[in-house]
Protein backbone atom coordinates (compact mmCIF):
# COMPACT_ATOMS: atom_id res chain seq x y z
CA UNK A 1 0.00 0.00 0.00
CA UNK A 2 0.98 3.46 -0.74
CA UNK A 3 1.87 5.85 2.44
CA UNK A 4 -1.68 8.14 1.12
CA UNK A 5 -4.09 4.91 1.27
CA UNK A 6 -2.46 4.09 4.71
CA UNK A 7 -3.28 7.67 5.53
CA UNK A 8 -6.95 7.33 4.61
CA UNK A 9 -6.92 3.77 6.26
CA UNK A 10 -6.27 5.11 9.31
CA UNK A 11 -8.96 8.55 8.95
CA UNK A 12 -11.41 6.05 8.05
CA UNK A 13 -10.73 4.08 10.91
CA UNK A 14 -10.75 6.53 13.40
CA UNK A 15 -13.78 7.77 11.58
CA UNK A 16 -15.80 4.54 12.10
CA UNK A 17 -14.88 4.64 15.63
CA UNK A 18 -15.75 7.59 16.92
CA UNK A 19 -19.01 7.93 15.20
CA UNK A 20 -19.87 4.17 16.52
CA UNK A 21 -18.54 5.48 20.05
CA UNK A 22 -21.55 8.45 19.56
CA UNK A 23 -23.81 5.86 18.64
CA UNK A 24 -22.96 4.19 21.71
CA UNK A 25 -23.21 7.37 23.48
CA UNK A 26 -26.50 8.03 22.78
CA UNK A 27 -27.64 4.68 24.17
CA UNK A 28 -25.58 5.24 27.55
CA UNK A 29 -25.98 8.29 28.98
CA UNK A 30 -28.91 8.98 31.43
CA UNK A 31 -29.90 12.83 29.89
CA UNK A 32 -30.87 14.71 26.96
CA UNK A 33 -28.00 17.13 27.82
CA UNK A 34 -25.42 14.12 28.10
CA UNK A 35 -27.01 12.33 24.93
CA UNK A 36 -26.38 15.19 22.66
CA UNK A 37 -23.15 16.59 24.07
CA UNK A 38 -21.68 12.18 23.53
CA UNK A 39 -23.05 12.11 19.89
CA UNK A 40 -23.24 15.56 18.19
CA UNK A 41 -19.51 15.70 18.75
CA UNK A 42 -18.66 12.28 18.96
CA UNK A 43 -20.24 12.45 15.10
CA UNK A 44 -18.49 16.34 14.07
CA UNK A 45 -15.11 14.29 14.52
CA UNK A 46 -16.42 10.83 12.92
CA UNK A 47 -17.99 12.86 9.96
CA UNK A 48 -14.78 15.11 9.65
CA UNK A 49 -11.71 12.06 9.78
CA UNK A 50 -14.80 9.90 7.12
CA UNK A 51 -14.28 13.29 4.82
CA UNK A 52 -10.82 14.13 4.89
CA UNK A 53 -10.37 10.25 4.46
CA UNK A 54 -11.80 10.20 1.11
CA UNK A 55 -10.13 13.66 0.46
CA UNK A 56 -7.06 11.92 1.16
CA UNK A 57 -7.43 8.98 -0.99
CA UNK A 58 -8.45 10.51 -4.27
CA UNK A 59 -5.87 13.15 -4.00
CA UNK A 60 -7.54 15.26 -6.53
CA UNK A 61 -7.54 19.33 -5.89
CA UNK A 62 -11.29 20.05 -6.74
CA UNK A 63 -11.96 16.89 -4.36
CA UNK A 64 -9.82 18.05 -1.62
CA UNK A 65 -11.51 21.43 -1.92
CA UNK A 66 -14.78 20.10 -1.55
CA UNK A 67 -14.28 17.62 1.30
CA UNK A 68 -12.68 20.63 3.13
CA UNK A 69 -15.77 22.61 2.42
CA UNK A 70 -18.05 19.79 3.78
CA UNK A 71 -15.82 19.79 6.54
CA UNK A 72 -16.46 23.60 7.29
CA UNK A 73 -20.49 23.22 6.59
CA UNK A 74 -20.18 20.03 9.36
CA UNK A 75 -18.16 22.53 12.05
CA UNK A 76 -20.62 25.17 11.22
CA UNK A 77 -24.06 23.61 11.59
CA UNK A 78 -23.74 20.83 14.29
CA UNK A 79 -22.99 23.12 17.32
CA UNK A 80 -25.81 25.81 15.56
CA UNK A 81 -28.29 22.63 15.74
CA UNK A 82 -27.37 20.98 19.15
CA UNK A 83 -27.52 24.39 20.94
CA UNK A 84 -30.98 25.18 19.73
CA UNK A 85 -31.91 21.35 20.62
CA UNK A 86 -30.33 21.80 24.22
CA UNK A 87 -32.32 25.08 24.30
CA UNK A 88 -35.41 23.33 23.44
CA UNK A 89 -34.69 20.43 25.34
CA UNK A 90 -34.06 22.87 28.77
CA UNK A 91 -37.46 24.76 27.99
CA UNK A 92 -39.74 22.21 27.02
CA UNK A 93 -38.88 21.07 30.81
CA UNK A 94 -36.48 17.88 29.79
CA UNK A 95 -35.33 16.20 32.93
CA UNK A 96 -31.81 16.60 34.05
CA UNK A 97 -29.90 13.32 35.39
CA UNK A 98 -30.35 13.34 39.24
CA UNK A 99 -27.38 13.90 40.23
CA UNK A 100 -26.50 16.68 38.35
CA UNK A 101 -24.84 19.67 40.30
CA UNK A 102 -25.81 23.15 40.10
CA UNK A 103 -28.66 24.26 37.51
CA UNK A 104 -27.66 27.82 36.92
CA UNK A 105 -30.62 28.10 34.40
CA UNK A 106 -33.56 27.00 36.96
CA UNK A 107 -36.68 29.29 37.14
CA UNK A 108 -34.25 31.81 34.46
CA UNK A 109 -36.86 31.58 31.87
CA UNK A 110 -40.27 33.82 31.69
CA UNK A 111 -42.70 30.95 31.79
CA UNK A 112 -45.10 32.61 28.75
CA UNK A 113 -42.84 34.46 26.72
CA UNK A 114 -39.83 31.82 27.31
CA UNK A 115 -37.62 34.75 27.10
CA UNK A 116 -34.31 34.15 29.04
CA UNK A 117 -33.83 37.68 31.06
CA UNK A 118 -30.52 39.09 32.12
CA UNK A 119 -29.90 40.22 35.44
CA UNK A 120 -29.11 43.21 34.35
CA UNK A 121 -32.43 44.79 33.05
CA UNK A 122 -34.59 42.25 35.49
CA UNK A 123 -37.64 43.65 34.45
CA UNK A 124 -40.17 44.29 37.52
CA UNK A 125 -42.43 41.89 37.99
CA UNK A 126 -46.08 42.83 36.94
CA UNK A 127 -49.19 41.28 38.68
CA UNK A 128 -47.94 38.03 40.36
CA UNK B 1 -11.08 44.60 6.91
CA UNK B 2 -9.61 46.99 4.41
CA UNK B 3 -6.82 44.98 3.79
CA UNK B 4 -8.75 41.90 3.44
CA UNK B 5 -10.38 43.46 0.21
CA UNK B 6 -7.40 45.04 -1.11
CA UNK B 7 -5.87 41.14 -0.45
CA UNK B 8 -8.44 39.87 -2.55
CA UNK B 9 -8.91 42.43 -5.27
CA UNK B 10 -4.95 41.73 -5.79
CA UNK B 11 -5.41 37.71 -6.07
CA UNK B 12 -7.69 38.67 -9.03
CA UNK B 13 -5.45 40.95 -10.45
CA UNK B 14 -2.85 38.39 -10.64
CA UNK B 15 -4.92 35.84 -12.17
CA UNK B 16 -6.27 38.45 -14.71
CA UNK B 17 -2.20 39.49 -15.77
CA UNK B 18 -1.17 35.77 -15.74
CA UNK B 19 -4.19 34.53 -17.35
CA UNK B 20 -4.07 31.05 -15.76
CA UNK B 21 -8.09 30.98 -14.25
CA UNK B 22 -7.37 27.77 -11.77
CA UNK B 23 -7.81 27.43 -8.25
CA UNK B 24 -3.87 27.09 -7.49
CA UNK B 25 -3.32 30.51 -9.26
CA UNK B 26 -5.53 32.97 -7.30
CA UNK B 27 -4.03 31.02 -3.86
CA UNK B 28 -0.82 32.04 -5.02
CA UNK B 29 -1.90 35.23 -6.36
CA UNK B 30 -3.96 35.94 -2.58
CA UNK B 31 -0.30 34.84 -1.38
CA UNK B 32 1.43 37.45 -3.52
CA UNK B 33 -1.10 39.88 -2.29
CA UNK B 34 -0.59 39.08 1.21
CA UNK B 35 3.69 39.83 0.46
CA UNK B 36 2.80 43.04 -1.34
CA UNK B 37 0.72 44.57 1.30
CA UNK B 38 3.03 43.89 4.00
CA UNK B 39 5.46 45.83 2.19
CA UNK B 40 3.31 48.75 1.95
CA UNK B 41 2.21 47.85 5.39
CA UNK B 42 2.74 51.27 6.97
CA UNK B 43 0.68 52.90 4.11
CA UNK B 44 -2.28 50.62 5.17
CA UNK B 45 -2.48 52.38 8.64
CA UNK B 46 -3.65 50.92 11.93
CA UNK B 47 -4.35 47.13 11.47
CA UNK B 48 -3.89 43.66 13.09
CA UNK B 49 -4.49 42.20 9.28
CA UNK B 50 -1.09 40.70 9.21
CA UNK B 51 -0.99 39.07 12.20
CA UNK B 52 -4.56 37.52 11.97
CA UNK B 53 -2.76 34.61 9.70
CA UNK B 54 -0.68 33.75 12.71
CA UNK B 55 -3.26 33.87 15.08
CA UNK B 56 -5.87 31.58 12.71
CA UNK B 57 -3.25 29.00 12.82
CA UNK B 58 -2.97 29.14 16.11
CA UNK B 59 -6.24 28.99 16.84
CA UNK B 60 -6.83 26.26 14.79
CA UNK B 61 -4.22 24.10 16.05
CA UNK B 62 -5.84 24.74 19.65
CA UNK B 63 -9.29 23.28 18.57
CA UNK B 64 -8.51 20.70 17.07
CA UNK B 65 -6.10 19.75 19.68
CA UNK B 66 -9.07 20.22 22.10
CA UNK B 67 -11.54 18.55 20.11
CA UNK B 68 -9.51 15.23 19.87
CA UNK B 69 -8.32 15.71 23.58
CA UNK B 70 -12.15 15.92 24.67
CA UNK B 71 -13.66 12.92 22.55
CA UNK B 72 -11.09 11.04 23.67
CA UNK B 73 -12.13 11.63 27.22
CA UNK B 74 -16.02 11.47 26.40
CA UNK B 75 -15.31 7.94 24.16
CA UNK B 76 -13.20 6.94 28.23
CA UNK B 77 -16.52 7.93 29.46
CA UNK B 78 -19.16 5.99 27.27
CA UNK B 79 -16.99 3.06 26.93
CA UNK B 80 -16.72 2.72 31.07
CA UNK B 81 -19.43 0.63 32.72
CA UNK B 82 -19.87 3.04 35.27
CA UNK B 83 -20.76 6.96 35.31
CA UNK B 84 -18.27 9.12 36.23
CA UNK B 85 -19.83 12.06 35.29
CA UNK B 86 -20.48 15.22 37.40
CA UNK B 87 -22.65 17.43 35.12
CA UNK B 88 -24.10 21.16 35.61
CA UNK B 89 -25.53 23.97 33.87
CA UNK B 90 -23.36 26.83 34.70
CA UNK B 91 -23.79 30.47 34.25
CA UNK B 92 -20.69 32.18 31.80
CA UNK B 93 -20.15 36.21 32.48
CA UNK B 94 -19.39 37.11 28.59
CA UNK B 95 -16.89 39.95 28.42
CA UNK B 96 -17.02 39.48 24.32
CA UNK B 97 -19.77 41.63 23.13
CA UNK B 98 -20.21 41.39 19.36
CA UNK B 99 -22.86 38.83 17.96
CA UNK B 100 -19.94 37.01 15.85
CA UNK B 101 -17.70 36.68 19.10
CA UNK B 102 -20.83 35.23 20.96
CA UNK B 103 -21.34 33.09 18.05
CA UNK B 104 -18.01 32.09 17.64
CA UNK B 105 -17.66 31.38 21.52
CA UNK B 106 -20.54 29.37 22.12
CA UNK B 107 -19.93 26.90 18.71
CA UNK B 108 -16.47 26.23 20.28
CA UNK B 109 -17.98 25.06 23.47
CA UNK B 110 -20.62 23.28 21.94
CA UNK B 111 -17.91 21.69 19.34
CA UNK B 112 -15.71 20.44 22.42
CA UNK B 113 -17.33 17.69 24.10
CA UNK B 114 -18.16 17.83 27.46
CA UNK B 115 -19.35 21.17 27.21
CA UNK B 116 -22.74 22.29 25.03
CA UNK B 117 -24.11 25.76 25.43
CA UNK B 118 -27.63 26.01 25.92
CA UNK B 119 -28.72 29.59 26.20
CA UNK B 120 -27.15 33.40 26.07
CA UNK B 121 -29.49 36.34 28.26
CA UNK B 122 -31.08 38.88 26.33
CA UNK B 123 -29.05 41.30 27.42
CA UNK B 124 -25.88 39.35 26.12
CA UNK B 125 -24.13 39.14 29.32
CA UNK B 126 -24.37 35.76 30.21
CA UNK B 127 -24.05 32.04 28.64
CA UNK B 128 -25.55 29.07 30.18
CA UNK B 129 -23.30 26.32 29.15
CA UNK B 130 -24.15 22.58 30.48
CA UNK B 131 -20.50 20.60 30.93
CA UNK B 132 -19.90 17.07 32.04
CA UNK B 133 -17.49 17.62 34.44
CA UNK B 134 -18.09 20.02 37.00
CA UNK B 135 -15.72 19.70 40.23
CA UNK B 136 -15.39 23.02 40.58
CA UNK B 137 -17.55 25.41 38.54
CA UNK B 138 -15.76 28.72 39.54
CA UNK B 139 -12.40 26.60 37.94
CA UNK B 140 -14.41 25.64 35.04
CA UNK B 141 -16.03 29.38 34.55
CA UNK B 142 -12.59 30.76 34.83
CA UNK B 143 -10.96 28.06 32.60
CA UNK B 144 -13.69 28.89 30.10
CA UNK B 145 -12.56 32.48 29.90
CA UNK B 146 -8.71 32.07 29.75
CA UNK B 147 -8.43 29.31 27.48
CA UNK B 148 -11.37 30.25 24.84
CA UNK B 149 -12.83 33.65 25.47
CA UNK B 150 -9.47 34.97 25.57
CA UNK B 151 -9.02 33.55 22.17
CA UNK B 152 -12.08 34.44 20.87
CA UNK B 153 -11.00 38.11 21.43
CA UNK B 154 -7.43 37.76 20.41
CA UNK B 155 -8.84 36.22 16.99
CA UNK B 156 -11.74 38.84 16.33
CA UNK B 157 -9.95 41.99 17.60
Amino acid sequence: MSPHEIIALVLAGVGCVFTLLGAIGVFRMPDVFMRMSTSAKASTLGVTSLVLASAVFHAELSLTVRALFVVCFVFMTVPVASHLIGRAAYVSGAKLWPRTGEDALKGKYDRNTRVLRGDSVRMPKSGS
Amino acid sequence: MKPFLWNIALAFVWVTVTSTFTLENLAFGGVMGFVLLLGIRRALGETTYFEKPWVALKFVLFMLKEILVCNLRVALEVLTPRHNMKPAIIAVPLDVTSDAAITLLANMLTLTPGTCSLDVSDDRKTLYVHAMYVDNADELRASIKREYEARVLELLR
